[in-house]
């Protein structure tokens, strides 16, 4: 796909949002007009927002259709092959980091992303990758949860437990 | 002035008592590294340290406190210029500029400008804090709605009429981002709005790292991974005494824009409910404007790292104004401070600078101290941040992959904007290559709550007449600098057409 046609169908996508924004706001319960002795209606500033954003779509299209943009008359591919892998990748892996954290918690999916990273992207060695997949959890751990209380996902019971031995293993050195 | 001169010496005095000084040091200290956390602010700072200081005098425990403030404004900065992540949302504006200083190699001029804009913006801020506190807050009170309103509408004009990019995307970005912000319950009449897929998670509403850090984080390493293929080492950058003197000697470019940022962020900071992040925002826009080199701002102009700092910093002493004199905070973090002062047992309000001096001129004092420490630990400190680039992009990458998604979660206690958060920045990479511009998306998130708040205030007041906004003078003043600034490049287009046919004839 050419910048040229990925621009004109991101300005078709976002019209199409903006009137779906419109229609959800009009036909919904909230009142786009004045309230008598109450003010506006609480449809009114995401209503006329939305008409904005269809407005400056149209504007957009208007200006592809008579070239005016760079990327109008650019038709060199949008995405190369090789970034669409590269993205891809790290994309994918993210989606996978914030999937694992609902079953085995955000510690033991995040060491199982760093270490694809680090090992299976990066190509470090063990020394380097070992330090990283554990040291970020631990240096993530020891501030957020020992210094603030600020707990992270933890996962399903037999992952929780883990972390709770650490808990209790932290507080027999501190108390 | 006589008398507040004597009453400044005292409460320097005071803060240079060894246990005031070990707070403002901790204090300065535990701040710089909190702001420097994706996730964590001076807000979340302030609170969870809060019962801590009931381990020592009120006098000892605001300064604390406030030193943490100051400390979690400058720390904001580290991680916006190192790792293009904004620390807190008072640091959003600094990424736009300092972010590409560090991808040019030039991380510690822009960390020694925001060091230095931030100790600027603090200084001038106490002073006007210390001369003018009453007069000020008495006018910060002639801000209602409509002069709200109207500020913000100079906020976003300045994006559209100065940024250089493309205009009806620029529009576009500035309404999704107030579309997004209007996501949740209704402020005012409480009723679900935008609550899209029906998907209950979005009744809390969109908060605004979620998306700051979905672009700035995940759509920036995108962007990056997409330009070096993933092969080449971040950033380098030799630390010599050298080059941070030349550094610290390029302070006449920032000065000009650091000192106007440093009067708006104070001001900005003292209007009940805005805060630093407006003030840090409209500092970086005004910044903008009055340059002669608009167009390099949002690729590397040192001078956009010093004006949101210094605007950031100001607008922190500046909303412990409203707080100390009128018992109105200025921002989430004086308002905690607000409480934390009413369990320790002092009365903010008028009343307070003649009841308690003690305290007020100790805090006042501490805060000039603060300011000294907190630029001495900065600028100390720049090599151990700027170790941080010359990582190799697959060891950075991760790390900053799994503090966005560890900063987000800590935000808001939900995996779901984590999930957001990888969607917005996928969004915001693929319209980013299509030249969206997506810092006018992240200023209107944060402000649209404030923007909306206003409007509609100001309609329920004047029954719906929209000329309320133009028979108040402090509002149409704003309103004209809006209309000029997005007439300004329609007028420059017009004149550019009437010049070239004009040259051809010659």
């Amino acid at each position: 796909m050419s910048v040229r046609t990925a621009e004109l169908l991101m300005a078709l996508a976002m019209l199409l949002a903006s009137i779906g924004l419109m229609a959800d706001v009009y036909f919904g319960d909230l009142v786009v007009g004045w309230v008598p002795g109450r003010g506006p209606g609480s449809g009114m500033w995401p209503f006329w927002l939305s008409l904005g954003m269809a407005l400056a779509s149209v504007w957009t299209l208007w200006r592809w259709y008579t070239g005016v943009t760079p990327e109008s008359r650019n038709n060199n591919p949008y995405i190369d092959p090789e970034t669409v892998f590269m993205v891809g990748v790290t994309v994918a892996a993210l989606f996978f980091l914030l999937l694992l954290s609902n079953y085995i918690g955000l510690y033991f999916s995040m060491i199982l992303f760093l270490l694809f990273y680090v090992k299976g992207i990066g190509r470090h060695g063990w020394g380097v990758t070992i330090g990283v997949t554990l040291g970020v959890p631990i240096g993530i751990y020891l501030l957020f949860e020992a210094a603030l209380n600020k707990y992270l996902p933890r996962g399903l019971p037999f992952f929780e437990n883990i972390i709770l031995y650490i808990d209790d293993f932290r507080y027999s050195i501190m108390y | 002035m006589d008398t507040i001169l004597s009453l400044l010496g005292a409460g320097l005095l005071q803060a240079f008592e060894p246990l005031n000084f070990a707070m403002i040091f901790l204090g300065c200290l535990a701040g710089l590294f909190i702001g420097a956390m994706p996730g964590l602010g001076s807000v979340n700072g302030v609170a969870i340290l809060l019962p801590v200081t009931f381990l020592v005098p009120p006098t000892a425990a605001i300064i604390f406190l406030a030193a943490l403030y100051y400390g979690a404004m400058y720390g904001g900065a580290v991680s916006s210029i190192t790792l293009g992540i904004p620390g807190s949302s008072t640091a959003v504006a600094t990424v736009f500029d300092g972010r590409p200083m560090a991808q040019s190699g030039r991380a510690d001029q822009a960390l020694m400008a925001a060091a230095i804009a931030s100790f600027i913006g603090g200084t001038i801020s106490v002073i006007l804090f210390t001369g003018f506190a009453p007069p000020l807050a008495a006018f910060a009170l002639k801000f209602g709605p409509q002069e709200e309103f109207a500020l913000m509408l100079v906020a976003f004009a300045t994006f559209i009429g100065l940024g250089g990019d493309d205009i009806p995307k620029t529009i576009f970005s500035i309404l999704i981002g107030l579309v997004l912000a209007a996501v949740g319950f209704d402020i005012i009449s409480g009723n679900p709005r935008l609550i899209f897929f029906d998907m209950v998670e979005f009744q809390r509403g969109i908060e605004f790292l979620v998306l700051a850090i979905g672009i700035y984080g995940i759509g920036e390493m995108i962007w990056t991974l997409e330009h070096t293929k993933g092969a080449v080492q971040m950033h380098k950058v030799q630390i010599t005494l050298k080059r941070v003197w030349d550094n610290f000697k390029q302070i006449k470019e920032y000065l000009p824009t650091t000192a106007m940022g440093s009067v708006v962020g104070f001001f900005v900071g003292t209007l009940p409910a805005a805060g630093a992040t407006p003030a840090s925002l409209m500092s970086y826009g005004l910044a903008k404007s009055f340059s002669k080199d608009g167009d390099s701002f949002g690729k590397g102009n040192v001078a956009g790292v010093a004006a949101p700092e210094a605007g950031n910093n100001a607008a922190s002493t500046g909303s412990m104004l409203p707080m100390l004199t009128l018992g109105i905070p200025g921002s989430p973090t004086t308002a905690i401070l607000l409480g934390g002062m009413i369990i320790w047992g002092l009365r903010p309000g008028p009343l307070l600078f003649s009841e308690s001096p003690d305290f007020v001129w100790g805090l006042i004092g501490s805060m000039y101290v603060a300011n000294f420490v907190t630029v001495a630990l900065n600028i100390a400190l720049i090599p151990v941040f700027i170790r941080v680039l010359a990582m190799p992009f697959t060891i950075l990458a991760p790390i900053i992959f799994v503090l966005c998604v560890v900063g987000v979660f800590a935000t808001t206690d939900r995996m779901f904007d984590t999930w957001l958060m990888l969607l917005l920045g996928c969004m915001g990479y693929l319209m980013r290559k299509l030249n969206y511009p997506v810092a006018p998306a992240v200023l209107a998130i944060v402000l649209g709550p404030l923007t909306e708040r206003s409007l509609r205030q100001s309609l329920i007041s004047s029954q719906g007449d929209p000329m309320t906004f133009i028979e108040r003078p402090i509002s149409l003043v704003c309103i004209l600098i809006a209309v000029a600034l997005v007439s300004y490049p329609f007028v420059q287009k017009m004149i550019r057409k009437r010049k070239e046919p004009a040259e051809a004839a010659e």
